[in-house]
């Protein structure tokens, strides 16, 4: 049984390509479905779609069949960019199309080096697939490959975006955000993500505080926060312990003139401002009271730069993890070919065993039914003692690069398949 | 035969100390050969301080080279109960050089020798005990207060690599540094009250007179804080400066009376 994957990711088509190739789950399994149940195309399939890539794998017994077959499938998915898209697609197949997929599923093969959605991802399109045995144990492998990349590893740990930096920065000064108020100054877009970023890690968005009521209470009211003017902005501080800022006033709205006596009256209690505005919001010499930290766009895109590099370094040790299960793969793909040389010569021996027994069946027939299961018994255990040792042998002989020759020679000694000729 | 035990201990200790220090370099790396200095370490010292137990009739440590065994074997054990949890391990960096160094000055001053001793009365033991523990745990205290002071230190300048070195948050060394020094502050209570008791009238000395302070400058910090709501950086300074009159003031004024 042969792997084949045809598809392109954002190393190889803009986002204009790729769109045109990207389908919802539903589609891709729908997809899958219709390739593995056409037998003449394939076996097995599973399409893996996201808005970085857009992949077909799948398995027929016909290395070059199944390679046109997944390469024809991208391309009709392109429609009437096809011929845009052919140059771009890549072409893997069986231990190269594995790895790759290992190495997409420990999110080494991503923008952000192991960003935490694509393993659900791949798992997702596993489940909604047409695997067989070939793409199934490819799959869970794969699966298995990227836990235990962001298990053993940091790779997964440290912020990728400008948002997430805010909310890891907030719980380093808060041990959990559980039971702690944000306010949002501004109503914008930007906030609103960062805000939604902290209350998934347990914090309340208290506030929102804007120039126009109206904005700020349709977005407090998703939030399920109050709505508050700007010019009450210092009444609010009281009970916040982050401060989300993006309005797009042309100067600081949170200064210390304004807000420097209510500050100082929480006596050191801590209070982080995320200013994300530019021009900024909040005057910096706040950072100059007790308990107050200071965030602008710049200092949170360093802290992502930093754990950026950092997620590189840990690339480096997933990337270790990835070979090491590819070389599983490979051991398991290369058992699979002495398997049918393995599967004739127990069949040959089961066939021996039982002509034998049946060869004297008219003296077995004298002994009680216990004694003749004993016969039985003993005979299959010796038959699979014998067999043992070449069928472990045929196997991690298939590793190494002229292994197939063992599964000949086994089927030329026991003339097996001669029948078949 | 057990005084050799002293040996891995201070190597233990030595090499954490070291790993730390590695670790605040390439986070990550060094941190789990720290913690198994520690561990290790603290196990060949608590075989050594059984050994002692077990050769004298009473208490040991009743000397200022045993105290000191003690006490760097109070600190590192302060210290495990939070040590083990990856983010806190830093604290290991203040705390092990200090237990370390509280170790040599034992060894050079005969207290981790094991022979046949009398004890000094239950109540001076006693006396003894709770002081030392009270002591441990000021240092557990301080240290997390110095981690406080470092870690808010690299928030207000925004050091891109806060996330890659993660420590405590801010709130959870100030919790638990109060918690700390709160249990310190009643050891040392218990401490003062069993030794007033041996206290013949008249016999205050300057060593006592700074052990007052100390409760003072502890049992202020803490009232504070819990009625004015002192935390953060002047919390941390409070029990830095507490410490200080610990580590070295009263040592002095011990020696000198």
């Amino acid at each position: 049984m042969k792997l084949a994957l045809a598809g392109i990711s954002h190393h190889t088509a803009s986002v204009e390509l790729r769109e045109r190739v990207a389908i919802d789950l539903e589609a891709a399994s729908a997809l899958a479905r219709r390739l593995a149940r056409d037998g003449a195309q394939a076996q097995e399939a599973v399409v893996l779609s996201t808005c970085n890539r857009t992949e077909l794998y799948l398995a027929a017994d016909d290395h070059d069949h199944v390679a046109r077959a997944a390469d024809d499938a991208l391309l009709a998915l392109a429609g009437q960019n096809a011929a845009a898209l052919a140059p771009l697609a890549y072409r893997l197949a069986d231990e190269s199309a594995a790895l790759h997929l290992f190495r997409v599923a420990a999110g080494l093969d991503s923008l952000v080096p192991g960003e935490g959605e694509i393993l659900g991802q791949v798992r997702d399109a596993f489940e909604a697939g047409a695997p067989g045995p070939v793409l199934d144990r490819t799959f869970r492998m794969a699966l298995h490959a990227g836990r235990r990349a962001r298990v053993e590893t940091a790779i997964g740990e440290s912020p990728a975006s400008v948002p997430a930096a805010a909310a890891a920065l907030a719980q380093q000064v808060f041990e959990g955000l559980e039971g702690h108020n944000v306010v949002l100054v501004g109503a914008g877009r930007t906030s609103e993500l960062t805000a939604r970023n902290l209350r998934s890690r347990g914090a309340t968005v208290a506030a929102v505080v804007n120039r126009s009521l109206d904005r700020a209470e349709r977005l407090a009211s998703s939030l399920g926060a109050r709505a508050v003017g700007l010019e009450d902005v210092a009444a609010v501080l009281d009970g916040a312990d982050v401060v989300v800022s993006s309005t797009s006033s042309p100067g600081f709205v949170l200064t210390l003139e304004a807000l420097g006596s209510a500050l100082r009256a929480r006596r050191g209690k801590p209070v982080l401002f995320v200013d994300l505005a530019v021009p900024r919001d909040v005057d910096p010499s706040l950072a100059s009271i007790d308990g107050c930290f200071v965030y602008d766009v710049d200092d949170l895109e360093a802290v992502v730069s930093a754990s950026l590099d950092g997620r590189r370094t840990e690339a480096v040790a997933a990337e270790r993890i990835v070979a090491a299960e590819a070389e599983r793969f490979h051991a398991w793909q290369a058992s699979l070919a002495v398997v049918p040389a393995i599967a004739s010569l127990r069949a040959q021996a089961e066939d021996i065993r039982a002509a034998e027994l049946s060869r004297i069946e008219k003296r077995l027939g004298r002994l009680s039914e216990s004694e003749r299961a004993m016969v039985d018994t003993v005979t299959a255990q010796i038959v699979n003692k014998l067999l043992h040792g070449p069928t472990v042998r045929m196997k991690e002989a298939a590793m190494t690069p002229d292994g197939l020759i063992y599964a000949e020679v086994v089927r030329h000694l026991f003339g097996l398949g001669e029948d078949e000729a | 035969m057990a005084e050799l035990l002293v040996w891995p201990t201070l190597v233990a200790y030595g090499l954490a100390a070291v790993a730390y220090a590695g670790e605040l370099h390439g986070p990550g790396r060094f941190g789990r050969l720290g913690i198994w200095g520690v561990r290790i370490g603290w196990l060949a010292q608590t075989a050594l301080l059984v050994a002692q137990a077990v050769s004298t009739d009473g208490f040991p440590w009743g000397t200022w080279a045993g105290a000191l065994n003690l006490l760097s074997w109070l600190v590192v054990a302060g210290y495990l109960v939070w040590g083990c949890k990856p983010r806190y391990r830093l604290i290991g960096l203040l705390v092990m050089p200090f237990a370390t160094a509280l170790l040599v000055l034992s060894w050079a001053g005969g207290g981790t020798a094991v022979d046949e001793r009398d004890g000094g009365g239950w109540t001076l033991d006693a006396h003894v005990g709770l002081m030392l523990a009270a002591f441990a745990s000021f240092t557990v205290a301080a240290a997390m207060a110095i981690l406080y002071l470092y870690e808010e230190r690299r928030l207000k300048h925004r050091d891109t690599g806060l996330l890659r070195l993660r420590l405590p948050s801010l709130e959870a060394l100030d919790r638990l540094a109060s918690r700390v020094a709160l249990v310190g502050l009643l050891l040392l209570s218990g401490g003062i009250v069993v030794g007033l008791t041996r206290l013949d009238s008249g016999e205050l000395d300057a060593a006592m007179t700074v052990t007052a302070v100390i409760w003072g400058v502890y049992a202020t910090a803490l009232i504070l804080r819990r009625e004015t709501g002192l935390q953060g950086r002047r919390l941390a300074w409070s029990l830095v400066a507490g410490f200080t009159l610990v580590a070295f003031v009263l040592p002095l004024t011990h020696f000198a009376s």
